[in-house]
């Protein structure tokens, strides 16, 4: 297909490259240089889109980061997919494929925009919610219809074939935008010295100059440009970053920026040399001072029908025709209210197309542009705007009238004029998002008729992004803010000689955002707002009828400014109908706040490496690869992969989990099991005062434990409530272990530091985490002593080596520190040694322990061991509103301590004395068969109406394969008192178990087995 | 994410290597046994909610693990000053531009080293 609407020459396409792509399906050609927009300009195609609530046809209007319409959906394979991809950013490369993001069966032909012809009328802000309101229970089933029709792109469904980057990088000078402003900012603080990043988001730098009809020293604009950009690649101290969007400006000048690095060549990042780039970059820039040199983006006009394709922005027109080297159509209508969008009428006129008629909103415009237009022959019609657009898939005409913009009213009777496309311009606004982000609101200029932003200290903006739009002044204004921010770093700035400008005086702009119609404006024709999110004039007018007042509100209610829009280029006609209607200014109504990103950022770029394997940390025991070639489950455990437990193969069948924690359980009950306890969280306590700091942050009596024995301590916070849990053995006079659980680890750790660093360091105490330094291994079971006393050289007579001591000696000939303690009630020793002896330890057990047939086992097993015993787990039958008292351990609350320790006040609240606090028990089910559910809610009468008061909650459940019955543990109201009631467990399904509370220790209820 | 002057490290480094650790100054009562259950719950639970001049107790969690105060401005997030456990701040809500009352001269001294930690 012919590129008709390409032009002969002019641009910075090279004509010499031609580009295939596809688009909805169809072929066509472009060139070196375009973007997918301009390639689709040239080829004539009108309809880009569908809109989102009406399905009405959409056209390009803009051409860079603040087209509301072309949005695409980018990728010929299923892994590529990339949606809502504006297509005046996508960078035109051979074999793109694309389709535009809505419209079924096709954007030509769309059977939803019958919905929009139909009901458009009757589709008001918050149709969808006052439509489908009823029943409540439908709205799922209405949702998937309402989303298929206005959907918003899709995500892959494939792996991702491309990698991502994070870059780190220090800055003392971020310059946000390339163009005229920017160069000149980035040139004056590069020849300081200072250390610069200057990014810009498009495929060239430049911005505004690339298209400029002003001449710079007498040459055109881009020479200029190629000048400074040459200066600023030769400096060492200079980074520059095109096709990179700084999306986000979060704490402390720290600004994300995203760069495509390969999105211009090709789907997927082209096989480089022997490797494959990365896709693209998020660099994490923290600098000194930020320079916003964002510019500005123009505003459209609010008329009726200003979305029917060939309806764009003044400026967009300048940029297709200067530097795409594409005229958008043959007969060219500009209604404006400045004097600078006349050289989007100049322009058309010069490539030889026919400017039907120039209508300005002012009465009298006299300024140079406006001069020069008259001089070629434009007719040019005064005080007038074009009120309605003609024309369904293209525009056909417009209608003009005289109007009053102050009184907001058709004065003139209307004339319609033929055309096929109609430029707008209502003035420029200034890119205010990133220092939005920043939380600083930003202020209305009358003077420039827009926002203009707020800085916070060290953030500087320079030239159209304060308003400052004239060229030289904007030049001037760039390396003058520049100089601002290198004074605040104190850094003398290198002075630069700014280039000449011919400027043309510009006549004054008139404020003048909606056109006025015959009709009121919730009869006429549509006015849209947001053509990305299909807000009409008609609809904000609705939402302050209904008494929507805060800008805020209208925005949520209308759904203006939302989406990957973020309100660039309706928002501020937004405020200003929004105004109109309340009868307030627009500094009155002030702006909404401009959220991160900018523009979308893919995810790939977000989590960078961070993904796959690398999206967390795993944490292996030094006997990982033991478990793994013994076909253990595993179990995350915090950061931690643990042995679930070990499946055997019984008659070809892998057993079940039940099948073989209750084998393993049997295992350890009645002969010996092992378990892999390495991920327990250890800390070596030293000093003088160590004993005296233990007996603060724990609850019970430290002051007496002697050299070679162990202690199991409850750690509450000073509420009262358990945290952790776990033994401390005394090493030495000076010198405690302490354990903690294996996911309390580090915040136990960081808790003892808090307390000594912060309330008492006067004491002489000092705190080392060596949790991956020792391994752990329980060996556990009747059969215990006589298997380790075949390896070890310390005396394990059970006199001489008692419960809850610790000894040091040899164990399969390494040095080792075994502590006889127990979390399964059996005979257990538990064995530390070096964690890169482990494995030789752990496999000199199994070479004697054949005999016994020492049996390894889980987490699963552990838990059922310890629940059969009672012993609890924090976090687990704890949740930080449970009190030792609560759990029954008033035998480990030392009351009588000196030290007001941490905890004990908050024992003697009034709350924490209630004598109907929910208390740990055990609950046995009255059917055999049954394992409660954990975390099923406990009611003492079944028959009582809905809601039951619920009195508790299980907190841990097995089948018991020592007793033959289900066990829980479960915290009840007043629960201690209850041993032998009856308790009810109401089901989802309708079922209801019963249970008899029980003490919670259901297996060897005096503990002799673990003192043998 | 804030960018953070650790005192003890003397250097600037992310937010991702500190842990906020609630509000700073807050004394645990020397003989809890004599507080009412009220005074008890206040040093438990209750803490300011300032707009304006904020300290906050924080710990370098994967640096040097020392716990320290941060002067920060709840608005503008802006970190005004960072001082070790033990001093005291030189901005507060009494002094915003910051007090050189004859107590503070010594840290103040310390402190205008960390010029840059204000954003």
């Amino acid at each position: 297909m012919n590129q008709i609407n390409r032009l002969r020459e002019g641009g910075r396409i090279d004509r010499a490259r031609t580009l295939s792509f596809t688009f909805n399906g169809k072929r066509y050609q472009g060139h070196a240089g375009d973007t997918l927009a301009s390639a689709l300009l040239a080829n004539g195609v009108n309809i880009v889109n569908r809109s989102f609530k009406y399905s009405r046809p959409r056209g390009i209007v803009a051409a860079g980061a603040e087209e509301p319409n072309a949005l695409i959906q980018l990728g010929g394979t299923e892994s590529a997919q990339v949606p809502n991809v504006r297509a005046t950013q996508q960078a035109l490369f051979d074999g793109l494929t694309a389709q535009s993001t809505n419209g079924w069966p096709n954007v030509q032909r769309d059977l939803m925009s019958l919905v929009g012809k139909l009901g458009g009328r009757f589709m008001p802000p918050g149709f969808y919610y006052k439509t489908f309101m009823a029943p409540a229970s439908m709205w799922m089933t209405y949702e998937k219809v309402i989303r298929k029709g206005a959907g918003l792109g899709r995500s892959p469904m494939e792996r991702d074939p491309d990698s991502y980057d994070h870059l780190n990088q220090h800055c003392d000078l971020l310059v946000i935008g390339a163009g005229p402003v920017g160069l000149a900012a980035a040139l004056t603080a590069a020849r300081s010295g200072t250390r610069v990043i200057l990014c810009d988001e498009q495929e060239e730098m430049g911005g505004s100059l690339l298209d400029s009809r002003e001449l710079l020293d007498n040459q055109p604009a881009v020479q200029w440009v190629e000048r400074v950009l040459d200066e600023l690649a030769q400096c060492d101290n200079v980074t520059l970053l095109p096709r990179t969007t700084a999306n986000g400006y979060h704490d402390h000048h720290f600004v994300t920026l995203h760069e495509r690095r390969t999105e211009h060549l090709g789907e997927t990042a082209p096989q480089g040399a022997g490797y494959r780039p990365t896709r693209s970059r998020m660099h994490r820039v923290r600098a000194g001072q930020v320079l916003l040199a964002t510019g500005a983006h123009e505003r459209p006009l609010v008329y009726g029908s200003n979305d029917v394709p060939g309806n764009l922005v003044a400026g967009a027109v300048s940029t297709y025709v200067r530097r795409y080297g594409v005229v958008p159509g043959n007969k060219l209508i500009l209604s404006t209210t400045n004097d600078y969008a006349y050289r989007a009428a100049l322009d058309w006129l010069d490539v030889g197309r026919e400017v039907v008629a120039i209508v300005d909103a002012r009465q009298a415009p006299d300024g140079e542009l406006v001069a020069q237009a008259r001089a070629r022959g434009i007719r040019i019609i005064e005080g007038a705007a074009v009120l309605e657009a003609k024309g369904g898939n293209r525009v056909s005409g417009a209608r003009i009238a005289a109007i009053d913009a102050e009184a907001f009213k058709v004065t003139g009777q209307a004339e319609t004029l033929a055309c096929d496309t109609i430029a707008s311009s209502g003035g420029y606004s200034p890119v205010i998002h990133l220092a939005s982000h920043t939380g600083a609101r930003p202020s209305w200029n009358e003077e420039s008729l827009g926002f203009v932003p707020s800085l916070v200290r060290g953030v500087h903006a320079a030239g159209s992004a304060r308003g400052v739009h004239d060229l030289a002044e904007g030049l001037a204004d760039g390396a003058a803010m520049a100089e601002q921010a290198l004074e605040a770093l104190d850094r003398p700035a290198g002075p630069i000689a700014l280039p000449q400008v011919d400027s043309l005086r510009e006549g004054a702009a008139c404020a003048f955002y909606q056109v006025p119609h015959e009709k009121p404006t919730l009869r006429g024709p549509k006015q849209f707002v947001d053509q990305q999110n299909d807000v009409t004039a008609a609809a904000i007018e609705l939402a302050t009828r209904e008494g929507f007042e805060s800008i805020e509100h209208v925005k949520r209610y209308t759904a203006m400014g939302f989406g990957t829009d973020q309100g660039k280029l309706g928002n501020i006609n937004g405020m200003a109908i929004a105004a109109r209607c309340l009868g307030k200014t627009i500094p009155e109504v002030g702006t909404t706040v401009f959220r991160p990103n900018y523009t979308p950022v893919t995810f790939g770029a977000i989590v960078g490496r961070h993904c796959r394997d690398l999206f967390d940390p795993e944490r292996y025991t030094a006997l990982h690869q033991w478990h793994v070639e013994h076909g253990a489950e595993f179990e995350d455990v915090g950061q931690w992969k643990r042995p679930w437990y070990f499946p055997k193969t019984v008659n070809g069948k892998s057993e079940t989990l039940d099948e073989a924690v209750a084998r393993e359980c049997l295992a350890v009950r009645q002969g010996v099991g092992v378990l892999d306890a390495s991920t327990l969280g250890k800390i070596d306590i030293q000093g003088p005062d160590a004993r005296e700091f233990l007996g603060r942050v724990y609850t019970n009596k430290w002051a007496k434990l002697a050299p070679g024995r162990v202690r199991y301590g409850l750690m509450c916070k000073d509420d009262g409530m358990l945290m952790d849990d776990g033994t401390t053995s005394c090493l030495g006079e000076n010198h405690f272990l302490m354990t903690t659980t294996t996911g309390g680890a580090a915040g136990v750790m960081e808790w003892l530091e808090l307390w000594h660093q912060t309330e008492w360091p006067e004491l002489q105490v000092y705190f080392t985490s060596v949790t991956d330094h020792w391994a752990t291994i329980t060996v556990t079971g009747p059969e215990a002593r006589k298997l380790l006393s075949e390896i070890t050289d310390i005396d394990l007579d059970k006199e001489q080596f008692k419960f809850m001591d610790w000894r040091e000696g040899q164990v399969a000939d390494v040095p080792a520190r075994v502590f006889r303690i127990s979390f399964t009630g059996e005979l257990a020793y538990e064995i530390n040694v070096q964690a890169n002896y482990a494995l030789h330890v752990w496999t000199t057990l199994f070479e004697h322990g054949d005999k016994y047939d020492l049996t390894p086992y889980g987490t699963e097993t552990m838990h059922v061991l310890r629940a059969e015993k009672g012993l609890i787990i924090a976090g687990q039958d704890t949740d930080g509103s449970v009190t030792p008292e609560d759990l029954g351990m008033q035998w480990a609350v030392g009351y009588d301590k000196p030290f007001p320790w941490i905890g004990k006040r908050a024992l003697s609240r009034s709350d924490t004395r209630r004598k109907d606090r929910k208390q740990l028990v055990g609950l046995k089910p009255k059917d055999s068969a049954v394992v409660l559910e954990e975390g099923a809610q406990i009611v003492f009468d079944p028959d009582h109406a809905i809601p039951m008061p619920m009195v508790g909650h299980v907190t841990s459940s097995y089948y018991s394969a020592i007793l033959g019955h289900g066990i829980a543990l479960a915290v009840v109201k007043g629960g201690h008192h209850r041993i032998g009631e009856t308790v009810y467990l109401p089901m989802v399904d309708g079922q209801v178990h019963q249970a008899e509370i029980v003490s919670n220790v259901f297996y060897d209820p005096k503990g002799e087995r673990q003192h043998v | 994410m804030f960018h953070i002057y650790c005192p003890y490290c003397e250097e600037h480094r992310e937010e991702e290597e500190f842990h906020p650790k609630g509000q700073a100054h807050i004394a645990r009562p020397e003989e809890p046994e004599a507080c009412s259950d009220e005074e008890w719950g206040d040093y438990l639970f209750f803490r300011d909610n300032p707009r304006g001049i904020h300290h906050e107790l924080w710990v370098h969690a994967v640096g040097c693990r020392k716990f320290f105060n941060i002067t920060r401005h709840t608005v503008s997030y802006a970190i005004l000053e960072t001082y070790k456990m033990g001093e005291l701040p030189r901005f507060t809500a009494e002094f915003p531009e910051g007090s050189l009352s004859e107590k503070v001269t010594t840290e103040a001294e310390a402190m205008s080293r960390q010029e840059g930690v204000k954003a």
